[in-house]
C-alpha cells in the first residue's frame, strides 16, 4: 500500500514515528515489567491501604474504684469490639507513658468513689485520655466511647437499685445512620475508581514527560529535527503510543476492579473510555510540554512529580473537597485529576450519564485543547 | 582531599545551576506544607444539611436551631416529603438530610425515646461517618443541656498532644519523610545513573578519586539540601501553623540525619542495580515514594490496614521515622521511648550501604 502526498503522506510519516516509538518502548526491558506491574500493585496496595477505619483501640485501664459497677463499665468497653484492654495500672504517670510509648491509644480512668457517687448523687465522671496525635482517629475513638457510655447509662437504673430513683432511665434520642449509594460503607468501592485515575495519570505523565527530553539528552532529537517532519506529526507520533498505553492500563485496571474488588459499574463503559480518551490528552499534553521545556530527565521528572503530587492531593481522592477552604475549592476547578476522579466515581457508583457530567467534560475538553496547542507550539526544531 | 572537595563543589554547582530544579527543590517543601496546612484536612468544615421534619413540634424546632447554631452545619432547605431526599442528593445540594419522625416530642416524653434518621451520601464512607458523628455529638450536647441525661456516667475526654485535633500536626512529620525520600533517594539515584548513561561514570572512576570518594561526593550535596529542607519545614510548621516541637531539637535533627542516610543509601542501591535514569526513576517512584506516602502512616493509619500491608510497612524506613518525628515533636518523647525505632533505622542504613558497596565493587571488576 503506497500512499503519498497530502494528508495521507503526512499520516504515513506519523506511522513511521509510531513504529519507532513502539519498538523503543517494547525493547526497554527495564520499563516493560514496571508498566505492566504498576496497575496491579497500585490497585491492590492503594485500595487496601487507603482506609481510615479504626480497628479495636488498645487502652490502658486505671480503675481506682474496683467495684462491681466499675467492672461492669469496663466490661462494656471490652465486649463492644471497639476497644481492647492492653493492661491495667494504678500509677498516674504510667498513663501518659503508655501513650508516648504507643502501647495504648487511650487511658480510661475510673476515679475512686465512682459507685458511691452514682448511688449518692446519681452522677459520676470517668476520664478518657486519648492520644490525639491523629486528630481524626481521636474523634472516632471519642465517638465509640460516647456510644458505650450512653448504652451503659441506659441500663444503669436496673444495675443500681440502691440509688432510689436518683438514676433515672435516660431519655434519649436514637440516631439511625444510613449511607445512601453505598449502605455498607465499603471503602474500596469508593477508592478504586479514583485510583484508576491516579494510575492513568502517573503512567501518562511520566512516560510522556521523560520522552522528548531523553532524546535531547542522548542527542537523537537532532536526527529527528533534520528530517522534514512537521510539528503536528511529531507531537502526534509522540502522543499516540502513550495514549494507547494509557487506555490499555485503564482496561487492566477496570478488569481488576471488576474481578478482584467487585466494584459495581452502574454507568456505561463506553462513557468511561470516552472521558478517559479526552483526559489522557490533557495529561499527555502536559507531559510533553514539560518534556520539551526541560533540559534533563532529572528535571523533567522532578517537575512532573511536583505537579502530579499537587494534583492528586487536591483532587478529593484521599481527603474530601468539602473540607477545603473556599479559595482552595475554587482552585481545584483547574485540576484535571479532580474532574476525572469525580466523573469516575459518579459513573461507576451512581450510574451518571453523559448529560450529568457535561460541565466537567467541557472543562476537560478545554484543558486538552489548551495543553495540546501549547505542546505543539513550544516544540521547536532547534537544539539548545 | 582537595580533589574530593573540588568534586563536591562541582556536584553542588551542577544542582544549583539548574535553576528550575533548584527552585522546585526548595519551593516544593514550602508549597506542600502550605497546602497541607491550609487546604488538606480530613475535618469537614461545612455540612450542608437538609431537614425533613415530620413532626414540627417544639423539640424538633429547638433541636434544628441548635444544629444550625454551630458553624459546622449550613441550612440547605427544608424538605416536605421523603421523595425529595433522592433529588437533593443527586443535585448535590446537600451532604446530609436529617429526618425527625412524626410525634417526636410526644414520643420523647412518653416513651423516653424518639428517633431521628441521619441520611448521608455513603459513596464517600469517610465523609458519611464524620458527618454522622458530628450530628450525634450535637444531639448529645442538646440532651445534656436540656437536663435529659444529667444522671449517670459522664465521659470527660482529654485530647492529649493535639487538643485542637488539627490534621496538620499529623501531616508535617509525613511530609518531612516524603520530601527527604524524594530529595535523598530519588535525586541521588537519578544523578548517579545519569553519569552511567552518559558514560561519564567511567571517566570519574579512572580519575584519581577513589570509587568510594566518587559516591560520597555525589551524595554529600543532596545530604546538605535535605538537611536544609528539614529545617525549613520544621521552622515553617512552627511559625505558620503552630506545630510545636516539644522534645529536644538536637535529637530531632540527629534522627533526621539518620533517616537522610537511610534514604541516600537506598538511592545508591537503586543506582547500582539499574542502568538507565528512566528505570531508576520508576523503581524509586514505585518502590520508595509510593510506599512512603501510603504505607508509612503518613495519611492513613498503619493500624487500619490489613495485616499483609502492616507486615510490609515494617520494612519501610519512613514508618519508623514517622513514629520518631511524631514522638519528638508532638509528645516530647526522648530517646528512651524511641530507641527501638532508632536501632531499626541504623540497621537498615548499614544493610543498604553494605549491599550497595558490594554491588558497586562487583561492577568495577
Amino acid at each position: 500500500m503506497k500512499v503519498s502526498g497530502g494528508i495521507f503522506g503526512g499520516l504515513q510519516v506519523v506511522g513511521h514515528l509510531l513504529r519507532k516509538e513502539f519498538l523503543q518502548i517494547f525493547r526497554n526491558k527495564g520499563m516493560l515489567p514496571i508498566m505492566f506491574l504498576m496497575p496491579f500493585i497500585q490497585l491492590v496496595i492503594l485500595s487496601n491501604a487507603a482506609t481510615f477505619d479504626v480497628p479495636a483501640v488498645p487502652f490502658l485501664l486505671q480503675d481506682y474504684d474496683r467495684t462491681a459497677i466499675s467492672d461492669r463499665l469496663v466490661e462494656r468497653f471490652t465486649s463492644s469490639g471497639y476497644f481492647r484492654m492492653e493492661g491495667e495500672s494504678f500509677r498516674q504517670e504510667s498513663g501518659i507513658d503508655a501513650l508516648v510509648d504507643h502501647h495504648a491509644d487511650m487511658v480510661l480512668t475510673i476515679p475512686r468513689d465512682f459507685e458511691k457517687e452514682l448511688n449518692g448523687i446519681g452522677h459520676a465522671r470517668i476520664q478518657l485520655m486519648i492520644d490525639a496525635e491523629d486528630g481524626f482517629t481521636a474523634g472516632v475513638i471519642m465517638g465509640y466511647a460516647d456510644e458505650i457510655v450512653t448504652g451503659f447509662n441506659r441500663e444503669l437504673a436496673s444495675l443500681l437499685p440502691a440509688s432510689q430513683g436518683l438514676v433515672r432511665p435516660a431519655i434519649d434520642i436514637e440516631i439511625r445512620p444510613s449511607g445512601w449509594y453505598n449502605p455498607e460503607l465499603v471503602y474500596t468501592d469508593y477508592m478504586v475508581p479514583g485510583i484508576l485515575v491516579v494510575l492513568v495519570t502517573m503512567i501518562g505523565m511520566f512516560l510522556s514527560g521523560m520522552n522528548v527530553v531523553r532524546e535531547k539528552e542522548i542527542g537523537t532529537i537532532d536526527q529527528i529535527n533534520v528530517t522534514p517532519i512537521r510539528r503536528w506529526q511529531f507531537i502526534t507520533g509522540k502522543l499516540l503510543p502513550f495514549w494507547i498505553i494509557g487506555l490499555g492500563e485503564l482496561t487492566a485496571g477496570l478488569l481488576i476492579a471488576r474481578l478482584v474488588f467487585h466494584v459495581p459499574m452502574l454507568g456505561s463503559y463506553a462513557l468511561v473510555y470516552f472521558v478517559a480518551a479526552i483526559y489522557l490528552l490533557v495529561v499527555l499534553g502536559m507531559g510533553l510540554l514539560i518534556s520539551t521545556l526541560s533540559d534533563s530527565q532529572q528535571q523533567a521528572m522532578f517537575i512532573a512529580w511536583f505537579f502530579t503530587v499537587i494534583f492528586i492531593l487536591l483532587s478529593g481522592l484521599f481527603t474530601p473537597i468539602e473540607s477545603m477552604p473556599h479559595w482552595a475549592q475554587n482552585l481545584t476547578q483547574l485540576n484535571p485529576v479532580r474532574h476525572f476522579v469525580d466523573i469516575m466515581r459518579r459513573v461507576m457508583l451512581k450510574g451518571s450519564t453523559i448529560s450529568d457530567i457535561m460541565q466537567q467534560l467541557g472543562i476537560l475538553t478545554l484543558q486538552a485543547m489548551v495543553m495540546l496547542a501549547l505542546a505543539v507550539n513550544r516544540y521547536r526544531k532547534v537544539s539548545a | 582531599m582537595r580533589r574530593f572537595i573540588g568534586f563536591v563543589r562541582k556536584e553542588f554547582f551542577h544542582i544549583i545551576r539548574d535553576r528550575r530544579t533548584a527552585a522546585i527543590l526548595f519551593g516544593m517543601p514550602v508549597l506542600q506544607l502550605l497546602l497541607f496546612g491550609f487546604a488538606i484536612s480530613n475535618e469537614i468544615s461545612e455540612v450542608r444539611t437538609g431537614i425533613l421534619d415530620l413532626s414540627h413540634d417544639v423539640v424538633t424546632e429547638e433541636l434544628t436551631n441548635r444544629i444550625f447554631s454551630s458553624n459546622t452545619f449550613l441550612p440547605a432547605g427544608n424538605l416536605s416529603s421523603e421523595k425529595e431526599i433522592a433529588d437533593s442528593f443527586a443535585s448535590g445540594r446537600v451532604t446530609e438530610v436529617i429526618v425527625f419522625e412524626p410525634h417526636f416530642a410526644q414520643r420523647l416524653q412518653h416513651d423516653g425515646i424518639a428517633r431521628l434518621q441521619v441520611i448521608t451520601d455513603g459513596s464517600d464512607p469517610n465523609v458519611s461517618r464524620i458527618v454522622t458523628g458530628y450530628t450525634a455529638s450535637v444531639v448529645r450536647d442538646f440532651l445534656r443541656e436540656k437536663g435529659f441525661s444529667s444522671s449517670g456516667v459522664e465521659a470527660v475526654p482529654l485530647m492529649m498532644f493535639n487538643p485542637g485535633l488539627k490534621s496538620v500536626f499529623l501531616f508535617v512529620p509525613g511530609l518531612m519523610a516524603m520530601i527527604l525520600m524524594l530529595v535523598s533517594a530519588l535525586m541521588t539515584s537519578i544523578s548517579i545513573t545519569r553519569e552511567k548513561e552518559n558514560g561519564t561514570m567511567e571517566l570519574l572512576l579512572v580519575s584519581s578519586l577513589k570509587p568510594l570518594q566518587v559516591i560520597v561526593g555525589k551524595v554529600v550535596p543532596y545530604l546538605v539540601l535535605s538537611f536544609v529542607n528539614v529545617i525549613t519545614v520544621v521552622t515553617l510548621a512552627f511559625f505558620v501553623f503552630g506545630v510545636p516541637c516539644r522534645g529536644s531539637i538536637p535529637l530531632l535533627l540527629f534522627e533526621s540525619l539518620l533517616f537522610i542516610m537511610t534514604a541516600l543509601s537506598l538511592g545508591i542501591l537503586i543506582s547500582t542495580i539499574t542502568s538507565s535514569q528512566q528505570v531508576a526513576m520508576m523503581v524509586a517512584l514505585a518502590g520508595l515514594l509510593l510506599p512512603t506516602v501510603l504505607l508509612s502512616g503518613f495519611i492513613f493509619p498503619v493500624a487500619s490496614m490489613p495485616w499483609p500491608l502492616q507486615a510490609i510497612s515494617y520494612i519501610i524506613p519512613a514508618r519508623w521515622y514517622l513514629v520518631v518525628v511524631r514522638g519528638i515533636m508532638l509528645k516530647g518523647a526522648g530517646i528512651a521511648a524511641l530507641w527501638r525505632e532508632t536501632i531499626v533505622l541504623c540497621i537498615m542504613t548499614l544493610l543498604f550501604m553494605t549491599i550497595s558497596v558490594r554491588k558497586f565493587s562487583e561492577r568495577l571488576q
